[in-house]
């Protein structure tokens, strides 16, 4: 089972994900990241960021009220739906 | 002033996005048992405590949310003269026929509020099934599951113009309004309203986006089954919100959670019991902190910004 890194570009912060972890999870458990409660069912848009860079998978449906298609192929994610197959480096949403 | 309208929230529909899986909550940990599938793949369930033939149904598709709450009156005549009030009131009223998208469910009325969300009145219904029993009856027939929910209860509302809302409430439904809470210049920051002695059949939370779902609650028996549905929360790896807690606002005893599609739930049991002449209860904004969660007294930032 792999373990990844995934930093949050502009809080300067960094925090393991298991690769069967949620990045929300692992955010909430590191208790490090811009992002600190939610529904974590992909529902209310709370966690929304943007992958900068790294790969990931898209685990469970996030609510198109917040991630509209063409914002889900341009790397906006809701992290409580996504587990990391690699480093990852997010942006701030908005 | 109290059943002179609407007996209570009888249905409501729920957008989910994750079907197996929220399925699997609502049947499986909440408790509720499954009625139907209708034609199009939506799922209709009920408490086991409950009389009628459904109250929540669950449609799949791309956004978390509510689709409508429906509440029942106790005639055709009654939900005829509700429907010339709405009309009256000054919004526009729809049909939708019996037997067609909720089965056992005869004609409703529909419209939408100024807070954005469809409400609908009915008062013909099949009686379920399952039903709790009549003649010399135990407390139930099958041990009850999971969390043990007997029966939907209230629904909290987020959307714009609240004081609308609630004029219409009072002014159609015939509900009464036992507890609000005030900002500084007077407007309504939230207010909690029912048809019964309930102290809540629903509640708005002034909110500049329409339509939106604050939480659906579902009674339980007593404070020892909200401790039973917070090991269940904790079992399941369910994401909480706050609880076991204590209302001071409608003195209930209250768990929050969210449900795998990401509508947060409200396993509620207790609460004052109302009556429409008794005086209403006011809370300033500045402690609605402490009305909300009395034992820690501090608001938490979910609890007024995670809706769907």
């Amino acid at each position: 089972m792999g373990t990844f890194l995934v930093t949050v570009e502009d809080a300067r912060v960094t925090f393991p994900c298991k690769e069967d972890e949620f990045v929300m999870g692992a955010m909430l458990h590191a208790g490090k990241g811009p992002v600190r409660y939610g529904c974590c069912g992909g529902g209310c848009g709370i966690c929304k960021m943007r992958v900068v860079s790294g790969d990931y998978e898209v685990v469970k449906p996030m609510s198109r009220a917040h991630i509209s298609e063409a914002q889900e192929a341009d790397g906006l994610v809701l992290t409580c739906c996504v587990k990391p197959r690699g480093d990852l480096t997010l942006g701030r949403w908005p | 002033m109290g059943f002179k309208g609407t007996l209570r929230p009888g249905l409501v529909q729920l957008r989910v996005l994750d079907f197996d899986a929220t399925l699997n909550f609502y049947e499986n940990i909440l408790g509720l048992n499954k009625v139907c599938e209708t034609k199009d793949g939506r799922i209709c369930l009920k408490g086991y405590d409950e009389f009628d033939h459904h109250s929540v149904t669950l449609r799949k598709t791309d956004k978390a949310g509510l689709d409508f709450v429906a509440f029942k009156a106790a005639d055709a005549d009654t939900v005829e003269e509700i429907k010339d009030k709405v009309v009256k009131f000054g919004y526009k009223v729809d049909e939708v026929p019996a037997n067609s998208d909720q089965p056992g469910f005869g004609k409703r009325y529909g419209w939408t509020i100024c807070t954005g969300h469809r409400f609908e009145v009915y008062s013909e219904v099949e009686p379920a099934e399952q039903q709790p029993m009549l003649h010399n009856p135990d407390i139930w027939t099958k041990p009850p599951r999971g969390m043990r929910a007997q029966r939907m209860d209230h629904f909290l509302l987020y959307g714009p113009n609240i004081m609308e809302a609630e004029r219409f409430c009072q002014e159609v439904f015939g509900m009464y309004v036992p507890e609000v809470c005030n900002l500084p210049d007077g407007n309504r920051l939230a207010t909690w309203i029912t048809s019964s002695n309930k102290p809540h059949d629903l509640a708005f939370v002034e909110y500049p986006e329409p339509g939106k779902l604050h939480h659906l609650g579902f009674y339980l028996q007593d404070w020892a089954d909200v401790g039973n549905a917070a090991d269940w929360i904790a079992l399941n790896r369910l994401k909480l919100d706050i609880g076991p807690t204590r209302h001071a606002i409608t003195r209930g005893l209250s768990i929050y959670f969210w449900e795998p599609s990401g509508n947060r739930i409200e396993t509620y049991a207790g609460g004052y019991t109302a009556y429409p002449d008794h005086p209403q209860r006011v809370w300033d904004a500045d402690q609605v902190g402490r009305g909300l969660f009395y034992y820690s007294g501090e608001l938490i930032p979910s609890f007024l910004e995670v809706v769907t």
